[in-house]
């Protein structure tokens, strides 16, 4: 290995690393979740509530989220790869849940902000 | 003569790039077997990367890194049926490749560097196509993540493409004992 090598991975890793502490700094315990699809925001939920909410009803390509003790995560779906499946329940602000072969994306927020409002659910 | 040498040299050509395409088709297939589940999407060691760095270091012409690098993802797509991420892991190999590829010409880093590099881009690239496609910019969360495990699979790639250069001779590109 050359001494380039070297720098080029600490850098990677200082960037990382760095990142990871920042975000872990500014995030805090949301209170709503986003379910986006295909970039269009769909639906929005608070924590507080339990609840199951199943994207795609009726036929294939359906996402089951859950909402849990103020957390959030994917029980069941039926894309190929069952990544967003394997994700860990997330309850902090930006936490993320996607689901690429859906193009569906679960996020904490803090708040309902304007860019979403929705009559679908809503306190 | 000289036409029969051309032919003979397409012909390897061909024959090798065949050979590129199999074995890190092999090396995907492979790679799908044992999933990596901790829920972020192109979290994997990304092994058929060895064969791209084999190339670059060996052959090392951009026409036959980028032919293999396309026919690899795609025909992957195919057969697993994952067209839907098809999109992102052809721009993620693309640009990964042409970064190694660009590397490795200003001579800067070894393998280890060069295939560090490549792992991190190629994450890079298929997460910013992701988020760009699925106009989520909420995916930059997993970012710093995948910047680390691009990087521990690129040096893993690197480790093993390594041994690999200095053990598989460089293909010549002519065959001995031409019988014509």
């Amino acid at each position: 290995m050359k001494r380039n090598d070297f720098i080029l991975a600490a850098v990677i890793i200082i960037i990382s690393v760095f990142s990871i502490f920042a975000m872990r700094f500014f995030s805090k315990e949301g209170d709503y979740v986003v379910i986006t699809v295909d970039g269009v925001a769909y639906a929005s939920f608070a924590l507080s509530d339990d609840r199951v909410i199943r994207i795609g009803e009726s036929g294939p390509d359906y996402n089951t989220i859950n909402i849990e003790d103020k957390k959030v995560y994917i029980s069941d779906a039926d894309c190929p790869d069952r990544i967003c499946v394997n994700h860990r329940p997330i309850s902090k602000t930006g936490e993320t849940i996607v689901c690429l072969p859906h193009r569906l994306s679960v996020t904490i927020k803090q708040s309902e902000t304007d860019d979403y409002s929705f009559d679908a659910v809503s306190e | 003569m000289k036409e029969n040498e051309f032919k003979t040299k397409s012909a390897y050509n061909i024959s090798m790039y065949a050979i590129y395409v199999a074995l890190a088709f092999i090396l995907s297939y492979i790679e799908s077997l044992f999933p990596i589940s901790i829920g972020i999407p192109g979290v994997k060691p990304g092994f058929a990367n060895i064969v791209t760095v084999y190339i670059i270091y060996t052959s090392g012409r951009p026409s036959s890194l980028f032919g293999v690098t396309l026919l690899r993802t795609v025909l992957l797509a195919c057969t697993f049926g994952n067209i839907s991420t098809l999109l992102y892991s052809v721009c993620g190999g693309l640009l990964s490749a042409s970064v190694m590829h660009i590397l490795y010409k200003t001579n800067l880093f070894s393998v280890f560097g060069v295939s560090i590099a490549g792992g991190v881009t190629h994450n890079a690239g298929q997460l910013t196509v992701a988020a760009f496609i699925l106009d989520t910019k909420e995916l930059i969360y997993y970012f710093p993540v995948l910047l680390i495990t691009g990087m521990i699979a690129g040096f893993a790639v690197g480790y093993i493409a390594n041994i690999c250069i200095k053990r598989i001779s460089r293909p010549s590109g002519r065959i001995s004992n031409n019988n014509n």
